[in-house]
């Protein structure tokens, strides 16, 4: 059974067509990786997926079950869940509450029993702060559990993201660009981070500029240009393909 | 879970002592009578700050609703002889219906549009009450029976400030009880970005409708106290105006804090009353005092204060 | 059956035409702003109380009407510069308060320097009702239309033609690019209220002979151009002229052939219809709020 298998999938945007009859399939347990040069259409993929678009043509399977066109949070019910390149931290509420959020689907989420406070609800709340707490500590960001959300830095707003999709407990988590904006050192914890999310037994869909990242941690990756499906593999066998070589990457990965 | 000493547990018992010991101070008819209505505004408010506040949903006609309130319990109880009780929940359910049947395509506007939106829908209840005559009475308005409960009938202005602020001081107690729970987290994640809160799982819509018919019930439940207590209403209640007044009274006190709701009715409630004494001048004033509060003090009056504590306390 | 519709037609235009003068000032201010001015039915007021009470004073029309304009413009240039300018950056809710606030301080100012009472002011040009297909006119319906016609084209050829009208246009479209490119958008701002407030008086002046005038005549007035300036599509001032026209001709059919008691709904009505079926309105571009 394969976790994710999109077939045929296509969107275009008022005449523009972002992808185009794309194909791929992701088994459980891997690391997968979709790289391509601006515009290729990545992020738009990442939006199909996880349900902020629809599709213009073509399915999507989840669990070999058709989720194609089904809102976010019925895909967050079926263990889907993403981070955002721009990131969309609820700078509302402390740091804690948004991992919190993230516990949602775990929760009583019933209006009268939470209008009563009624003793579950409090014992529920209690054990999803701990829970909360627990994942930012594991994310490395023990020390900003009490602290608002506007106030963390750049590269700790990026960890709370993961943290958060990571309290819905996914099967599958696609992370938009991680790594976007962070340093070199930043970069490496990421990997290091992203590498234990996929131990634990969450599938990664990664999109991701950093070549050396990608590279390094990637089982399978999947190119795209201009929308299109230009080559498929392991990190040797897209390195080796010229076409992606000539498309793309160009003499600077070979470097590395 | 750490003492008995939280700050929610604080804020419920410094409004309960609130209201327990202002009758000390109230002495005479008039002054009742102000502390009511500033109890049946907050109660309205902190129904419309779980919307507002927390949700970050505009409504620019919740006043709609506070009519729509006071008029069932208005006509069923004075033309259809039905106990003010059962006409009190009546109204709120059909209020609860007509809200959930509208909530739907209006919370899918945003900004702008979302208050046009109930801007509209509040014009057009308060012309349908001006204009149902027979129904209604028109702009002249209608009396309403004394309200009774299972044969007890508060009278005298003691009886109803105790009735009104043991329901204001209830309605306090859910919302803060909806605020930190799993639902408060997520009303708060849809004002902070929809998108995020969709993809934890989060049934935006659902919450919003929720919010939404909460509210409009609270508005509805308080137009019904205010009816009975009254003696008489009229679709002044529900004019575009009075909207404003509650929306007014939220951002005022506070946006996302329930106890600056509260503040917030009673400042906006006293203030007119104060004004009065400069007859010709009131309106004039009290749009300088509209304006002046919303430019200086635009996180609203309860957070400003709260951080300026803070600051101090460094 | 004709000239009966030919009838509501006329009087459904001659209204619309008001609508799309204050619509027509909702839009120009959102467009530079993005705020939501619920004062724009004062200037109407004070441009018709002005000129009542300016001929009461003893001045000729025409100067009255002029004088009346100029105040209502510096009352605008006043609310941009002491209620909208320093709350820059507030919530969408903030501004609309501030702005209501501003529209019962006029409105209370009107009632303490004029009266609380209703006022008529004389046609222009006398008022024999003309004939056309058995429908009558007034004369002064006929300078309502004259009148907007005659702004709207100076409008066009302002935005389409003149340096500030261009700069006008660019800023409402992409604020921070307007700005790198040197336009000063703070006087833009302000250039757009004196120029939603002229509009506005001048409808409350045109309309003033027609319909009786009064501190809160701004009320309903505004509340309907608004109207006018969502059916357009917001932010869009030549749809806000349709979206005026709409109204108007809507609200007399309804008057005339279903229920007099129910016009002032109208307005809103298609205000939720425009809302709930075209979120960008009839001619509005589309895009504006994107998730």
């Amino acid at each position: 059974m394969s976790l994710l298998r999109v077939e045929n999938l296509s969107k275009s945007f008022g005449g523009v067509t972002a992808v185009a009859d794309l194909s791929f399939t992701i088994e459980p347990g891997a690391i997968y990786s979709i790289i391509g040069p601006n515009g290729a259409g990545k992020t738009t993929v990442i939006n199909l997926i996880s349900g902020i678009f629809r599709p213009s043509s073509g399915r999507i399977f989840f669990e070999d079950q058709d989720v194609t066109g089904l809102p976010p949070y019925e895909l967050a019910g079926r263990g889907l869940s993403r981070i955002f390149q721009n990131l969309q931290v609820f700078a509302n509420m402390t740091a804690l509450e948004n991992v919190m959020v993230g516990y949602h689907l775990h929760c009583d989420r019933r209006f009268l029993p939470a209008l009563l406070r009624l003793p579950h609800i409090v014992r529920g709340d209690a054990a999803c702060r701990d829970f909360a707490a627990e994942l930012m500590a594991s994310v490395g960001l023990g020390d900003y559990v009490h602290a608002e959300a506007s106030m963390l830095p750049y590269g700790a707003l990026k960890r709370l993201e993961i943290a958060r999709a990571l309290a819905t407990r996914p099967k599958m988590l696609l992370l938009d660009e991680p790594a976007a904006g962070l340093n070199p050192a930043e970069t490496d914890a990421i990997d290091g981070l992203i590498k234990g999310i996929a131990e634990s037994g969450v599938t990664v869909l990664l999109v991701e500029h950093d070549m050396r990242l990608v590279m390094g941690i990637s089982d399978r990756i999947l190119v795209l240009d201009h929308g299109r499906w230009l080559a498929s593999g392991t990190a040797q066998e897209v390195r080796r393909n010229p076409e992606v070589v000539a498309a793309y990457l160009g003499g600077d990965a070979r470097e590395r | 879970m750490s003492g008995l000493w939280t700050p929610r547990r604080g804020g419920l018992i410094a409004l309960a002592s609130v209201i327990a010991v202002l009758p000390l101070f109230l002495q005479n008819a008039f002054h009742y009578d102000v502390a009511i209505l500033i109890g049946l505004n907050a109660i309205v408010c902190v129904g419309l700050n779980l919307l507002i506040g927390y949700a970050g949903q505009i409504s620019l006609g919740h006043a709609g609703f506070f009519a729509l309130g006071a008029y069932a319990s208005a006509i069923l109880t004075g033309e259809h002889d039905w106990p003010p009780l059962a006409a009190l929940l009546g109204g709120a359910l059909g209020v609860g219906l007509l809200s959930f049947v509208i909530a739907r395509p209006i919370l899918k506007l945003k900004g702008h549009y979302l208050a046009m939106g109930t801007l509209g829908m509040g014009i057009i209840i308060s012309i349908v009450l001006n204009q149902e005559v027979e129904l209604t009475g028109g702009p002249d308005g209608m009396p309403v029976p004394s309200f009774v409960l299972f044969g007890w009938k508060p009278a005298g202005e003691l009886t109803w400030y105790a009735l009104v602020g043991g329901l204001l001081l209830a309605t306090v107690w859910l919302a803060l009880n909806l605020i930190d729970s799993p639902v408060g987290r997520a009303l708060r994640a849809v004002h902070g970005s929809e998108t995020a809160a969709e993809v934890m799982g989060i049934d935006t819509t659902r919450y919003k409708v929720q919010v939404f018919v909460v509210s409009a019930v609270l508005a509805s439940l308080s137009g019904s106290l205010f009816a009975h207590y009254a003696g008489f209403i009229s679709p002044a209640e529900g004019e575009f105006f009075r909207s404003i007044e509650l929306v007014t009274m939220v951002v005022l006190g506070g946006m996302a804090s329930t106890f600056g709701a509260v503040v917030g009715a009673a400042i906006l409630t006293l203030v007119p009353q104060l004004l009065a004494a400069f007859h010709d001048y009131e309106m004039l004033l009290f749009g300088a005092v509209l304006m002046g509060m919303m430019i200086f003090l635009r996180k609203g009056l309860v957070p400003s204060l709260a951080q300026l504590l803070r600051e101090r306390r460094k | 059956m004709l000239a009966e519709f030919l009838q509501f037609l006329f009087s459904g235009v001659t209204v619309g035409a008001i609508y799309a003068l204050v619509g027509l000032g909702f839009s120009i201010i959102f467009n530079s702003s993005r705020v939501i001015n619920f004062a724009q039915g004062e200037f109407v007021m004070i441009g018709g109380m002005a000129t009542v009470f300016l001929m009461g004073g003893g001045l000729p029309m025409p100067l009255a009407i002029l004088l009346a304009i100029v105040i209502a413009t510096a009352v605008g240039i006043a609310l941009e510069r002491f209620a909208v300018e320093p709350a820059r950056g507030a919530s969408v809710v903030t501004l609309i308060i501030i702005t209501i606030g501003a529209s019962i301080f006029l409105r209370g100012a009107a009632q303490v320097i004029w009266d609380r009472n209703f006022h008529s002011m004389p046609p222009f040009t006398g008022d024999r009702p003309i004939e056309i297909a058995g429908a009558t006119i007034l004369p002064q319906g006929l300078w309502v239309l004259g009148c907007t016609l005659l702004i709207v084209v100076g409008l066009r050829v302002f935005f389409r033609h003149s340096l500030t009208g261009k700069a006008m246009l660019a800023a409402s479209y992409n604020p921070l690019a307007a700005q790198l490119a040197g336009i000063d958008t703070r006087r833009l701002l302000l250039i757009s209220f004196a120029l939603a407030s002229g509009l506005g008086a001048t409808a409350g002046i045109l309309i003033a002979p027609i319909a009786l005038t009064y501190a809160n005549v701004g009320v309903m007035l505004g509340l309907k151009g608004f109207s006018a300036a969502i059916v357009g599509g917001l932010g869009n001032p030549m749809g806000a002229i349709a979206g005026g026209l709409v109204v108007g001709i809507a609200e007399a059919m309804t008057a005339g052939y279903l229920s007099s008691a129910y016009k002032d709904a109208v307005a809103f009505v298609i205000i939720l219809a425009v809302l709930f079926f075209l979120p960008n309105g009839l001619f509005g571009r589309p895009g504006g709020e994107a998730p």
